[in-house]
């Protein structure tokens, strides 16, 4: 059995930085685990610039902002095993491990850092009549077969979904001269960056249809079209308003789900708003010693916001790992999402928190002019007006830690109210 | 003339009202904008709307067939095409490292086509 200890699972932005981080506090013997044939996860393949601007003050494109981390890698003693599958988490925080060249490993770890990231809502989460042509896959799917085989998927594309990577994939295709016919929204407003709309949109003049879904796919062998439908506010399909819409491809684009099998399987709480472990200040959750940052914790819009919450888990980790007493007070404050608000991370702040927290949030609706609180019965802990509030990027208020060990119920809740 | 627009400076989104000159060339006056950045934004738009440009090109040698690149600087809008097609035209070899040039001066607009990752 192999003992290090720290043991971090996967390889991308989120991994690579709590790795670093932990060596930085004194953590000596740090391993990451990575699925992929390289560091740098889903960055290496979204080649489009945008990445770094908060946290490098500078522009970058996916691949320079992973290569800046990987070279930090390599100059530290970090051990990193690529093309290795974590298949398990053990009680005793033992990692069950594979890959061609070791066969079978099994890693005794103090702390384990979890950064596995999200993958895409799949074809089968949306119940979209039609045969299993070929032609239909996800917008990063098809990111992978252009960016980095070098090969085009289809001519003649319809997209679902305005998130981000729906939005930069019908930008691409476009350039590299697909003919993208439109991008459907089911809500009434895109998820995208406003940004993102003009750049890949507008510019290129790809209608965006807003309140529509597509309803029927066509085609036996491969994709010949999908009927498209305006949808009301209940997001049902308004009968009378179907179209068909010719197309070899349609990309999907309609959310990310963290991937926490692993997580599960360790007995660990899962929020089921973000779809990620419950965890506190320090990112750490509630089986000790385990940790958790990034896209697996609550899918992020912003790498530079992974970047940041995957430092905090590192800290966090080289705390535990190189503390005598390791026993947890179990005193906490805990974080609830109020009106207009969807959830709250961390979701427990110890009462004794060595740091002030910033609590990142999520909005339910676009709002504008409105004032976001953090409140604990009736005592206002924060409030400021927002000129504009929306559930596609992820906000945060700063919480000081004399305001949490004062408080007299245990409770926090943000509000978001016009 | 006028030109409707909405900023991307900030997740705001301001709907500008730009007042452009006859010909277009030139902007009169700006409104909609709660801020500084807003009138800056609505002028390169409407004066000289420029963009990053990624794309990939091909690459004998290396581990991918294809190698990510950028322009080196923002390029008109007008160029995209032209530049994508310049782009496409050209196959490198590897090793190569990022941020090494791989067409200077692409399609004459004074900016380079760099790789931005390395194979």
């Amino acid at each position: 059995m192999l003992k290090y200890d720290l043991v971090v699972i996967g390889g991308g932005p989120a991994g690579m930085a709590a790795a670093l981080k932990a060596k930085e506090c004194g953590v000596k013997k740090i391993i990451i685990l990575e699925r992929a044939e390289t560091l740098g996860g889903i960055l290496e393949q979204c080649i489009h610039t945008g990445f770094g601007l908060h946290y490098f003050g500078e522009e970058l494109s996916g691949p320079e902002y992973a290569a800046r981390f990987i070279e930090l890698v390599k100059e530290t003693d970090i051990v990193v095993k690529v093309d290795t599958m974590v298949t398990e988490i053990r009680t005793g925080n033992t990692v069950i491990a594979t890959n061609k060249s070791d066969g079978l490993l099994e890693i005794s770890a103090t702390a384990i850092v979890l950064a596995m990231g999200c993958r895409e809502r799949p074809r089968g989460a949306l119940d979209i009549p039609g045969s299993r042509a070929s032609g239909i896959m996800t917008a990063g799917t098809a990111q992978k077969y252009v960016n980095i085989d070098g090969y085009m998927p289809g001519k003649k594309i319809v997209i679902l979904g305005s998130g981000d990577i729906g939005l930069i994939m019908a930008r691409r295709m476009t350039l590299e001269g697909a003919k993208v016919e439109m991008v459907c929204e089911l809500m009434p407003y895109s998820g995208g960056l406003t940004r993102n709309i003009v750049q890949c949109l507008e510019d290129l003049g790809i209608p965006l249809k807003l309140s529509c879904t597509v309803i029927k796919t066509h085609g036996i062998e491969r994709l010949e079209g999908v009927t498209i439908a305006n949808v009301d506010e209940n997001r049902r399909p308004i009968p009378g308003t179907e179209q068909f819409v010719e197309c070899d491809t349609l990309l999907l684009s309609v959310g990310l789900i963290p991937e926490n099998e692993l997580t599960r399987m360790a007995g660990i709480i899962i929020d089921p708003v973000t779809n990620g472990a419950v965890v506190d200040e320090n990112r750490q959750t509630n089986r000790p010693g385990v940790f958790a940052c990034g896209n697996v914790l609550q899918v992020h819009d912003l790498v530079d916001y992974v970047t940041l919450e995957s430092q905090i888990a590192g800290e966090g980790a080289a705390k535990y790992i190189l503390s005598k007493n390791r026993r947890r007070t179990f005193r906490y404050v805990q974080t609830k999402a109020g009106k207009g608000v969807r959830y709250v991370v961390p979701q427990n702040i110890s009462v004794d928190t060595d740091d002030d927290v910033k609590l990142y949030f999520r909005v339910c609706d676009v709002y504008r002019n409105a004032k976001v609180t953090v409140k604990s019965a009736d005592k206002v802990i924060y409030s400021k007006k927002k000129p504009k509030l929306c559930p596609g990027e992820m906000e945060y208020v700063v919480v000081k830690k004399d305001d949490i060990a004062s408080l007299d119920k245990r409770e926090l809740v943000v509000s978001a109210e016009v | 003339m006028k030109r409707e627009l909405v900023c991307v400076s900030c997740p705001i989104g301001c709907a500008l009202s730009v007042e452009l000159s006859e010909d277009g060339k030139e902007v009169l006056s700006v409104s909609g904008n709660t801020c500084k950045r807003g009138d800056k934004y609505a002028k390169d738009e409407c004066t000289n709307p420029v963009r990053m440009l990624t794309s990939t090109m091909k690459v004998n040698g290396g581990n991918h067939p294809v190698i990510p690149v950028k322009t080196s600087a923002p390029i008109p809008k007008g160029m995209m095409f032209k530049c994508m097609e310049a782009i496409n035209n050209e196959v490198v070899d590897a090793p190569i490292k990022i941020g090494e040039v791989l067409i200077s001066n692409v399609c004459d607009t004074g900016v380079d086509i760099v790789a931005t990752n390395e194979m």
